[in-house]
C-alpha cells in the first residue's frame, strides 16, 4: 500500500508517496493520521490534512480495510 | 462539462452552454492576479488530484441541479503553470432565466474552492508558497 502525496505534503515528505510497510495494519483513518505524523512530524505544520479513500473524503472513524488508494489532502487552494 | 485542462477555451464553454431552451448563459472566469498578500506575483502553479477533483465537482454539479433549473453546467479547472492574466477556472450555467444562472454560477466557483482537491502555489520575486497551507 501506498499514500499519494500532493502539493505542500509532497514537498514535506520530499516523495510523490508514502510506502506503507506490509506488517503496518491502520484499522481507521484515525490510526493511519497517527503513524503519518509520528513518521513525518513536519506534516502538522499545515492548517488540515484531509484523508481520501478511493477519491472521496474519509472521516477519522472511517475503516480502511477495503481501500485500493488512499491520498492525503493538504487545504486546498484551486479557484 | 467537467473537466482538468491545460489551457482554458473560453469559446468552447459558451459554445456548449449555449443552448435554445435557456434565455441565460452565464459564465464565471478565474484568472492569475499578477498580487497577492501584498506580494507582486509572477505566476501560479496548479497541480490537481484529478480522478477525485472530477468527482468532487460531479457532486457539486448534482447539488446544483437539486437546487436550481439547469439545462447545461460547466465546471473546468487548469493544472501546470499560469502567467498573470490566464484563466485559471471557468464556471459556467445555461438556464431558462438569469437569476438562477447568477446564484447556480456563484455556487459552483464558491463550492469548487471549499472541496475540490487542487492547490495553487504562488511564486513571488523572492520566493513561493502553497496557498492557504498553513494556519
Amino acid at each position: 500500500m501506498t499514500i499519494k502525496l500532493f502539493g505542500i505534503t509532497r514537498e514535506i515528505v520530499g516523495a510523490s508517496h508514502i510506502p506503507v510497510p506490509d506488517n503496518q495494519k491502520f484499522n481507521t483513518v484515525a490510526d493511519l493520521k497517527t503513524w503519518l505524523y509520528s513518521q513525518y512530524p513536519n506534516l502538522r505544520q499545515l492548517k488540515s490534512i484531509a484523508v481520501a479513500v478511493d477519491h472521496a473524503y474519509a472521516e477519522d472513524h472511517e475503516a480502511l480495510g477495503a481501500a485500493k488508494e488512499i491520498a492525503l489532502i493538504p487545504p486546498v487552494s484551486g479557484g | 462539462m467537467i473537466k482538468i485542462v491545460s489551457h482554458i477555451n473560453l469559446s468552447e464553454a459558451y459554445s456548449y452552454l449555449n443552448s435554445p431552451e435557456a434565455g441565460a448563459v452565464n459564465l464565471f472566469v478565474g484568472t492569475v492576479r499578477n498580487n497577492a498578500h501584498g506580494k507582486q506575483v509572477e505566476k501560479l502553479l496548479f497541480e490537481a488530484y484529478e480522478p477525485m477533483a472530477i468527482k468532487e465537482m460531479g457532486k457539486i454539479a448534482d447539488h446544483a441541479k437539486e437546487k436550481w433549473s439547469i439545462s447545461k453546467l460547466l465546471m473546468v479547472h487548469v493544472v501546470g503553470e499560469k502567467a498573470v492574466g490566464e484563466a485559471v477556472v471557468v464556471t459556467g450555467i445555461a438556464s431558462p432565466h438569469r437569476k438562477e444562472a447568477f446564484e447556480a454560477t456563484q455556487f459552483l466557483i464558491d463550492e469548487l474552492k471549499k472541496s475540490v482537491p487542487i492547490w495553487k502555489k504562488e511564486f513571488y520575486q523572492d520566493g513561493s508558497i502553497w496557498v492557504n497551507a498553513h494556519p
